[in-house]
């Protein structure tokens, strides 16, 4: 092969657009380095002017964020002895105690449940419904798949209502478990065009050979299809967890004390006189980092997912 | 196809193999497999969206169950399109919806032909560059007004380093005439990336055949750009067009952390302002209609610019 080609691009040039997207990079990378180094700031350092750019880390943002506190007299503070474990002695310093654990852990737990409950229905539901569409004739096979589509274009305060009407008879409201059938349905149509994509690409002469060979449908789908559409099950997987773990707008209108997520939770975290940023920052950045090991995970079907399998690379 | 091959295998086995092929009919396996999704897609969207039509021609208030819920024809309706402050909204949507496109547009095909140009590690940069988008838009909107402070904010700090105005004389959110704006440069800063994979695709899906023939016959490098990069790519980018449009339609999460609709309701977009309506005022009936608006809004602009796609994608 020859080195050189009229298509490929000279080294000048490279230079320059690389130099242009690492600055593009850099720059929307900032908010997100913002978020994570605020976490680790005292809560006087992160409101700090001109901000902030070197700073003595501390966990305080963490603890305020697991805990909530109290305010007490000098004295008292000197009649309860010394510290014993080390955010005793973070939280003391400011003249506070610890009172209790915050609501952080029970929402994020929430959010654990929820995104993972509804994931797993998702997938299953999905793959058996993306495998008739691409393997058998299904009567209105177009129409159906196209209905399953639009369910996304919905705007989700549209069928809140009803949804919360619906939900309050049958005694959903607040529950993890109505929080999972709604969060599948919302992904279910992400999940059924993805993997019938996934699916469309495994040669159909692997089923046909296992059919041959003595297998019913089912093992064939069972022992044949479900090992070669791993990698694209997988993603889509990731997709709907995604999905799931960053919804905001039913979290917000149909839960509130029991099954109420991380998203409108991380919100609320208040301190004195004003949000307390570094716990906000701290919440966000358990929230956050997870998504983005994901999305470097993913990237090779990132495309794909945000598509609905519209682009393929 | 596979239906005869099928026959065929079974008829060639022994009968218990055969039987063991047959055992469910494979109608039966489709309708097994597809009918649990249908249904919770019935249960959980078409149900209450038949719901959400019906309460629309009633005056039915969730916060009042002992009233007598009344029959009030296309009241609903008339009132909502009369009415001065829903215009706004929607054209505060409007110009939400076109100038983010607008902006998504530009960077990211720009970006994307940059990165086509194959420099070192540029698979690393495009990763990076990925990340916002995937992130709760609730939790970044949110943490965004921290970076919007007029003081202490990163984004005033920048600002006021590159311009040399003063970072505490102007409050992105806290202003009319830059709140608009505030909510554009997070939208943008969070999708663009979006637009820029598609793009990409679009322009790695070119062969660089073409672009050898357009260099035997010469062809400028500007007259290659606008003959063969922009049209091959603008399908795909017709496609990223429509995804951000129909989910800026629906924008609520992010903007409501951000601005809340503020101030005054200068950037009240319409899932806003329906929310307010249905959640807070608990107007029912009202919100109901207003939904059944949004809806069919979406859904109609949606079909046309499918149609408009596909005249482009089979040219």
């Amino acid at each position: 092969m020859s080195s050189y080609s009229v298509t490929e691009p000279s080294a000048r040039q490279k230079w320059f657009a690389g130099s242009l997207v690492v600055l593009y990079a850099i720059i929307t990378l900032l908010p997100l380095i913002w978020i994570i180094g605020t976490g680790f700031k005292s809560p006087s350092d992160a409101i700090a002017y001109p901000p902030k750019t070197f700073f003595q880390p501390t966990l305080e943002g963490y603890v305020n964020l697991f805990t909530t506190r109290t305010r007490v007299t000098e004295e008292q503070l000197k009649q309860m002895g010394e510290p014993t474990t080390w955010y005793d002695r973070l939280v003391r310093k400011d003249g506070l105690i610890i009172a209790g654990p915050s609501r952080f852990s029970e929402r994020f737990y929430n959010s654990v449940i929820i995104g993972f409950g509804s994931t797993v229905l998702c997938i299953v539901l999905g793959t058996a419904a993306a495998y008739a569409f691409s393997r058998f004739k299904v009567p209105l096979k177009d129409d159906l798949l196209f209905f399953i589509l639009s369910t996304r274009m919905m705007p989700p305060i549209a069928v809140a209502i009803p949804i919360f009407l619906m939900f309050r008879s049958l005694g959903l409201n607040d529950t993890h478990a109505g929080m999972i059938l709604l969060y599948t349905a919302v992904n279910l149509s992400l999940s059924v065009w993805l993997l019938k994509g996934f699916i469309d690409e495994i040669p159909i002469e692997y089923e046909e050979a296992a059919l041959i060979d003595g297998y019913t449908r089912f093992q064939a789908f069972y022992k044949v299809v479900l090992p070669q559409a791993a990698t694209g099950i997988a993603s889509t997987a990731i997709f709907c967890l995604i999905f799931a773990w960053n919804e905001y707008a039913f979290a917000v209108l149909l839960t509130s004390g029991n099954a109420q997520t991380a998203p409108p939770f991380i919100p609320t975290i208040i301190g004195v006189g004003g949000q307390d940023w570094p716990a906000v920052a701290a919440g966000a950045t358990l929230f956050l980092v997870p998504v983005m090991v994901f999305t470097i995970l993913l990237r090779k079907h990132l495309l794909r997912g945000i598509t609905f399998g519209a682009v393929r690379k | 196809m596979l239906h005869s091959s099928i026959d065929r295998a079974a008829q060639a086995t022994p009968p218990p193999v055969a039987q063991r092929i047959k055992g469910l009919s494979d109608r039966a396996i489709a309708w097994i497999f597809v009918a649990p999704s249908i249904v919770l897609l019935l249960a959980i969207n078409i149900f209450p969206l038949i719901w959400t039509i019906r309460l629309s021609f009633t005056n039915f208030r969730v916060n009042r169950p002992n009233e007598p819920v009344q029959f009030v024809g296309l009241r609903n309706y008339l009132n909502i399109l009369t009415d001065e402050d829903i215009w706004l909204t929607m054209q505060a949507t409007a110009h939400f919806l076109i100038w983010t496109i607008v902006l998504q547009v530009l960077i990211g095909f720009s970006l994307a032909y940059l990165i086509n140009k194959k420099f070192r590690g540029n698979d690393l940069w495009t990763t990076i560059i990925v990340l916002p988008m995937m992130l709760s838009p609730a939790v970044v909107g949110n943490f965004w007004t921290f970076l919007y402070q007029p003081q202490i904010g990163l984004f005033n700090y920048a600002v006021g380093f590159l311009t040399g105005a003063d970072p505490s004389s102007f409050s992105m959110i806290g202003d009319t005439a830059l709140a608009p704006w505030s909510i554009i440069i997070v939208d943008t800063w969070m999708w663009t990336p979006f637009v820029m994979l598609i793009c990409l695709a679009g322009l790695r899906s070119i062969p660089s055949s073409i672009y050898e023939a357009a260099e035997c016959d010469r062809a400028s490098s500007w007259r290659q750009f606008w003959t063969i990069t922009v049209p091959m790519v603008l399908p795909f980018l017709m496609l990223a067009i429509l995804f951000r449009g129909i989910e800026n339609f629906k924008m609520f999460d992010l903007v409501v952390q951000l601005t809340g609709g503020g101030p005054g309701s200068i950037t009240e977009l319409t899932s806003i302002n329906l929310k307010r309506e249905a959640f807070e005022k608990w107007r029912t009936g009202y919100a109901s209609a207003y939904a059944v608006i949004l809806f069919v809004t979406v859904f109609g602009l949606a079909s046309i610019y499918v149609k408009a796609l596909n005249k482009v994608k089979q040219r």
